[in-house]
This record gives structure tokens, sequence and C-alpha cells, in this order.
């Protein structure tokens, strides 16, 4: 079973109390924004064979939704940062990349 | 191809059995195809053969990376209908159940297609408005379907517990027609009418990369080297947003595992499919004797082909009430497959920005019923650049907003 660690609450979650909010850092177009951005903001998805960041909501836990980066390919979670935040922490991204060299995922590497 | 008979059968017997040929040739890849399929799945394999059979089209590569049929066109829960809600769908559906009908007279192969009839069991008075309404539509389709009772219901299945507390069969949306298949005979069918055609069948032969020029494709690198070709056609389910990627384009979809199980043989108790959509669960008994059960996906993406253990418990105890006589089965086999669901949940049958790379995906939870309507519309769009049934299906519908909504249709599983 998938195992998170809420950082609210400081415990480590089964996925039976989280619920998956899909795809994290989705960029949000405002007015006068195109057609394309609108189509990339609701519909087209990132969906790698490997380093996924995502959100996740603690259900039945604080209640509160955080961000998780995990590899889709083994299952490996490589940490959790909460939401409040627009791109992934330097630290998390540095421990990724000691994993998973070269990776990119979206703007981000 | 040495056609299959009771002749050849009595044939063999004589001598041996040393007179049959291998189903299909084990080719090395040539330098170039004018068509080249990625996924050689029921969906790919079915695209190839009427490319070849509906318009002459036989210089064709379908290269895979594992097996034939080894992905998720040998994990399903084998179910055939076509009752669902939107006319694009039901054109589709139908057309690919009526396709099953002669696929084994079609393909002098065996598919084992059992027409036994699916029913959807209403539990809730939301899905008798429903399943009502499918039925109207279904009408209005050409597609035969009708609204039965409980007692129907009961008539058609008697192991089912129609009085369950919580969730009480109030009725069903039956489908008479419908059924189920052998899975891996469809694929292996394709690949010997394919190969019979002339088509090179190569496996373990993984695509790495897509070389384009000018916005056009010219051909693809592979774990068995470069090969090039004037078409594209990428059919591989699970791993479309992979092969997207190699494309140079995005695709409104996210790959997670589906899951499925099956029992123990027992004795013939069940000759019906049965779809039960509130409490999450569908059953049906294949010739072997198993209890096949289909559950539900995962809520996130995944690509390892295994799901979350707590979802066969879902399913199975949520199943016990409706079918009390299967709390005492063991279960046998679980497995998972990673199915490519759209914001829809409709299928994506398209052109795409790269000239000359199609993609036939976004099947999702639903894929087995479609595979040979699937591959006809397919090899039409191929071939002519547009095809009636999948018109509607185009990667582009979403920014246009002509959604095929299936997902609170209430026509479907998932």
């Amino acid at each position: 079973m998938l195992t998170l660690h809420c950082p609210y609450c400081g415990t480590d979650a089964d996925e039976t109390d989280l619920h998956a909010g899909g795809q994290a850092h989705l960029k949000r177009y405002g007015p006068g924004s195109s057609d394309d951005q609108f189509e990339d903001y609701m519909f087209m998805r990132e969906n790698p064979k490997g380093v996924h960041f995502e959100r996740w909501r603690h259900v039945y836990g604080c209640g509160k939704w955080f961000l998780a980066a995990r590899c889709t390919a083994t299952l490996e979670v490589f940490g959790t940062y909460p939401a409040q935040t627009t791109e992934p922490p330097p630290d998390l991204r540095a421990k990724i990349s000691a994993k998973r060299p070269g990776w990119t995922w979206g703007d981000f590497a | 191809m040495k056609r299959y008979s009771a002749f050849a059968i009595a044939k063999e017997a004589f001598r041996q059995h040393t007179g049959w040929t291998r189903a299909w040739a084990n080719p090395a890849p040539r330098a170039k195809y004018d068509v080249i399929i990625v996924g050689a799945g029921g969906h790919g394999l079915a695209t190839a053969y009427y490319l070849g059979k509906n318009f002459g089209i036989t210089n064709v590569a379908i290269l895979e990376k594992g097996w034939l049929g080894g992905g998720n066109t040998g994990r399903n829960t084998t179910i055939i209908r076509s009752n669902y809600l939107q006319d694009p769908s039901a054109a589709i559906y139908e057309k690919s159940r009526s396709l099953y009908e002669t696929m084994s007279q079609d393909l002098n192969y065996n598919v084992m297609f059992s027409p036994r009839g699916v029913i959807m069991l209403a539990q809730t008075q939301h899905e008798i408005r429903g399943y009502k309404r499918t039925a109207h539509a279904n009408a209005l389709q050409g597609v035969k379907t009708e609204w039965i009772g409980p007692e129907k219901v009961k008539e058609l299945c008697p192991i089912m517990n129609i009085d369950g507390p919580r969730y009480p069969v109030l009725g069903g949306l039956w489908q008479a027609r419908g059924g189920t298949a052998r899975h891996d005979a469809v694929a292996w069918g394709y690949a010997r009418a394919c190969s019979d055609m002339g088509m090179h069948v190569i496996q373990q032969c993984e695509v790495t990369a897509i070389r384009r020029d000018g916005g056009r494709v010219v051909g693809v690198d592979t774990t068995k080297g470069a090969i090039d070709c004037d078409k594209l056609g990428l059919v591989v389910a699970g791993h479309s947003g992979v092969m997207a990627q190699m494309a140079g384009f995005r695709l409104p979809i996210e790959s997670v595992a589906l899951q499925a199980l099956v029992s123990e043989p027992i004795k013939p108790c069940m000759d019906v499919v049965v779809m039960a959509n509130t409490v999450h669960g569908y059953m049906s008994q294949s010739d072997k004797g198993e209890m096949v059960i289909g559950g539900g996906t995962d809520g996130y993406n995944n690509y390892t082909q295994r799901g979350s253990f707590h979802h066969i418990e879902e399913t199975v105890r949520a199943l016990i009430e409706t079918f009390p006589m299967i709390a005492r089965l063991k279960m046998l086999r679980q497995w998972g497959g990673i199915v490519d669901v759209t914001g829809d949940r409709s299928p994506i049958l398209s052109k795409t920005p790269v000239d000359g790379v199609f993609v036939n995906c976004g099947w999702g939870t639903g894929g087995f019923k479609a595979i040979p309507g699937s591959g006809w519309a397919m090899a039409e769009l191929m071939a002519k650049g547009a095809s009636p049934l999948t018109d509607e299906f185009s990667m582009f519908r979403f920014r246009e907003g002509k959604f095929i909504d299936e997902s609170v249709a209430a026509g479907v599983a998932h």
C-alpha cells in the first residue's frame, strides 16, 4: 500500500486515508489568455513514466491538501511538501536528481 | 496460411499432427514500410488487419515492445457490449459488437465469442432513470437493449440476491447480444491474418524515438534499429503519453492501473455478464468455471501493472451482498493493466499535430469490447484521412468543448 507523509500532521498516512487529486503545479491562466493556454490548463496533463508531481488530500486525517513527488514506474515516493507553493522545493529536486539524473517534468528539472 | 477446419484436424490426426505450420511469422524488420503501427495489442493488430482487408495496404509493420497481446488485451474481463448513451459511442461500439459476431469466420480463428447477454444492474433511483434513458437512446440508435424489472433479473441470473439490505436490485439494462470472447484469441487471430497478408508482426521491438522532418513523420528508432515509414499509428493504450512525448505533442490523458481477478473454478452457475456500477464490481463465469471479477481503478498515475490491494477487497465485498454464494470462494489470481483515461472517458481516434502520425488511445477501462470497431475506424482514418466513425473522437474536441461525455451518462462502469 502506498504510504505518504502528511507534511501538516507529520504522520505517515496509508493510501486508504488519502485521496488522489491529480497533477500538481497546474498553471492557471486569467482573462485574455488564449484558447491554447486554456486547453492546456483544463485538459492537458503530464503523464510521465517516471518522476511525477501530484496533489493529495489527507481525507481521513487533517483534511488538507499537500503535494507529493513520486515515480510512476516504481511507485517510489521521493517526498511530500505543503501545497502553498508554485514549485517543488530545491532540496526535494536535488534528492530526485540524485536518484533520477536528468529528470524533467513540465517546466521543472 | 493453413486453414483451420474440422477436416484439417481430421487430416492431421492421421499424421501425428506434424503438418501444422506457425500461426504467424517472426520476421526481422525491413528498412521501410508504408505504415507502422506501434503496439501489437488487439487495437493495433485490428487496425493493421483492416488496413489490409478494406484498403489493400499490406506493406505494414506492427511493432510490439513486449509480446503479442501481452498488455491490456490479455488483462481484461473480456466483456463485449454496446449499450452507450451518446450517438458517436453507440456507433463505434455497436460496429465493434457486430464485427465480433462474425470474427471467428472472418479470421478463420475461433475467438469463442459468446453472446450470453449483459445486465447492468440498477441499484439506485438515479440508475433507474439513467438506464431507462440509455434504453430509449439505444432504441433510436438501433442498438438492441431493453429495461427489465427485478424479477426478470432474478430469472436471468438466479444466483443473485435481489433483496440486498443496502443496494437492492431495482431492475437493469439488458443487452441480450452482448457477451464475452476469448481475449488472447482475438490478438492471435488478428496476428495470424495480418501475417498471412504479408504484414510484419515484430515483437520485442520497442520504439525509442519518433523521427520527424519539417512537421512530418519519417520513421522511428527502435531497439531493433531505425525503420522508416510514411504513416505512423500509435496504438499503445497506457503508454500513449510516453509515445506522444516522443512525437512532440501532449494528450489529455492520464494512465492509471485497473485491476481484475478470478476465483477458483466452480460448476456453471451464471450464464450472463452482470455489471453493478453503484457498488463498482462486475462478474461473469469463464468457460473454465472461474468467476471473472473486475474492479475499480486507482486514483493516481501508475505504470506498474499492479494495483492497490485494498481495491480488491472493496470490489469483492461489494459483490458479496449481491452474490452471497461467492462469499466462501477462494480467489485464484489478480492482475492489473495500465489504462489510458481521458477527461470525458471517451476514446481518441485522431490525426495529431504531426503530419502522418495518427493516434488511437483513451479507451480507458473498456477497450476490449471495441477492438474490431476501433481497428475498422482507425484503418479508414489512416487510409483516407477521415472516417465517419472517428470524426467525433478527435483529440482536438476538448478545446472545442465537444465532449462525448460518457462519464456522467451512467452508461459505463467507470
